[in-house]
């Protein structure tokens, strides 16, 4: 069975609504705005294809009993689901980085919560280019 | 008058303006980096799919692949090298997967696979990694020419609505920019391949009929001639370079 | 020929130094359909992805994902945990159908 594709024409892309992910960063981190630092959002500035994109997310901790991380989620304010993944870890970790592969729909800014042991959240963000395929394909139509 | 231009420019240039190039050469660091990793290269998904395949017993006669060809390692390396060729038992120019399915249909005793079927996809993977590394060296003299001729005719040929021949964008423009993606070669050295753009790992067939679709033409059917052809001079014209199938393409 | 899903493939260092921070890579074949897709008669494509993941090892949860309709499709993942015991790292998941899956792999810690 073939499949049409997620991929947009870049004025499709530029036309697709940017969410609001202040509520959505409230319901994981709770009614204090995350700071900025500890945690880093690991993007490419230039994606080639928006279906696949490596994402590395790393957080300065000792990861001990005292002091951890305790989840970590991603958001991409114009996906149409903005909440990519929510990432629960603990001092088994050992090392508080993750690597994986996200989807972003279209050129946007990508937001990084991590949330710490002692009850704090800090953020990160990136804003990501996704470029377009320069030819039609099955996919796209 | 750019047409009349871009026509003489097909007919003066020669065939081997440059130096051949593989199609990862045009791809992003990520992608570059993604076929390098034999753990993370999802394509190797296929590959595992492909090795069970190989083992598994089908169709009437109750055989597996195994059973007739032991280990693929040993029996099946630098196979895909040499393919398409002129398959004197079939009487005709058979591809990695055309001879796949003759053997499932002939030796199994099993129906064709349907085109792009996942098993079948991985049963090429699996089999072309066994000759990675390997230069192309396709042979295309004797009773394979005339597909051969067909196949480089088609790809010097103008066609659909944007009037463009394969040669104009993969000779003439190779390393040129469109939209923000590099033209490459067409170099067929990564296939079955993982795309990005399928999301899922498929051939070369599928691959050439999206360039049929890019340039607003009617899509060859799989399996037919033309692809065939295409596929023979695609090989012939990448002599020399490396298969790296199961390769990343965007 | 039937396409018999294959599970993926689970990587974990074979062995490992007490309290040496190792790595643990995973690849998972799944389309991860997002539901936004349609097919070439326009008929929707039902939403199904791999919404939980955990990773176990040594009688803990070293991870614990849910995962969303922004993932790539057949998904990856590397993460590190503490060696501590001989035994074995197990990773579980499950889809939107209730499709179930995991892996497992030995791990020796001197």
């Amino acid at each position: 069975m073939e499949l049409a594709g997620t991929a947009l024409p870049l004025r499709a892309q530029q036309l697709m609504p940017t969410q609001d992910l202040r509520p959505l960063i409230r319901g994981v981190a709770g009614e204090t705005p995350p700071r900025p630092g500890r945690v880093h959002i690991g993007l490419p500035q230039l994606a080639e294809n928006g279906n696949s994109v490596p994402l590395e997310l790393n957080v300065d901790s000792p990861m001990t009993e005292a002091e951890h991380v305790r989840s970590l989620h991603v958001f991409a304010e114009r996906n149409p689901r903005p909440l990519i993944a929510s990432v629960h870890l603990g001092p088994h970790a050992g090392r508080a980085r993750i690597t994986t592969r996200i989807r972003l729909a279209g050129s946007q800014r990508v937001v990084a919560i991590a949330v710490l042991s002692d009850g704090s959240a800090w953020s990160d963000e990136a804003e990501v280019i996704v470029t377009s395929a320069a030819c039609l394909d099955e996919m796209s139509l | 008058m750019i047409r009349l231009a871009v026509s003489l420019l097909l007919l003066v240039a020669p065939a081997w303006a440059q130096a051949p190039r593989s199609g990862l050469d045009y791809q992003g660091e990520d992608i570059r980096r993604l076929q390098a990793d034999d753990f993370a290269n999802p394509a190797m998904l296929w590959v595992e799919r492909g090795a069970a395949a190989w083992k598994r017993k089908l169709g009437a006669a109750d055989k597996s692949c195994a059973d007739c060809h032991g280990d693929a390692e040993k029996s099946m390396r630098g196979l895909a090298a040499r393919l398409p060729a002129w398959d004197a038992r079939l009487g005709r120019v058979s591809t990695l997967e055309s001879r796949i399915n003759a053997c499932i249909v002939r030796e199994q005793r099993a129906p064709e696979p349907p085109p792009e079927a996942a098993d079948a996809i991985g049963l090429q993977a699996y089999i072309a990694l066994q000759s990675r590394g390997m230069p192309l060296r396709v042979e295309v003299d004797g009773a394979a020419r005339a597909m051969f001729e067909r196949g480089r005719a088609l790809y010097g040929t103008r066609i659909g609505q944007m009037n463009l021949a394969c040669a104009h964008c993969h000779d003439q423009h190779a390393g040129k920019t469109l939209l923000v993606e590099q033209l490459s070669q067409g170099q067929p050295t990564a296939w079955p391949a993982y795309r990005m753009e399928w999301q899922a790992a498929g051939t070369l067939e599928r691959r050439l009929r999206a360039c049929f679709l890019g340039v607003r033409a009617e899509m060859p059917a799989y399996r037919s001639d033309e692809l065939t052809a295409l596929q023979l001079y695609l090989a012939w014209r990448a002599k020399g370079l490396a298969l790296e199938a199961p390769g990343v393409r965007r | 020929m039937s396409d018999t899903a294959t599970p993926g493939r689970l990587h974990v260092p074979p062995t490992a130094k007490r309290g040496e921070v190792i790595e643990i890579r995973l690849l998972l074949q799944h389309p991860m359909e997002n539901g936004f897709r349609r097919d070439t008669l326009g008929r929707s494509v039902p939403r199904n992805i791999i919404h939980r993941l955990a990773a176990r090892y040594d009688g803990r949860e070293i991870l614990r994902a849910e995962l969303g309709t922004g993932m790539a499709a057949n998904p990856y993942f590397a993460f590190f945990t503490r060696a501590t015991a001989s035994g074995e790292v197990l990773i579980e998941w499950e889809d939107e159908l209730g499709q179930k899956g995991s892996l497992k792999a030995p791990i020796e810690v001197a």
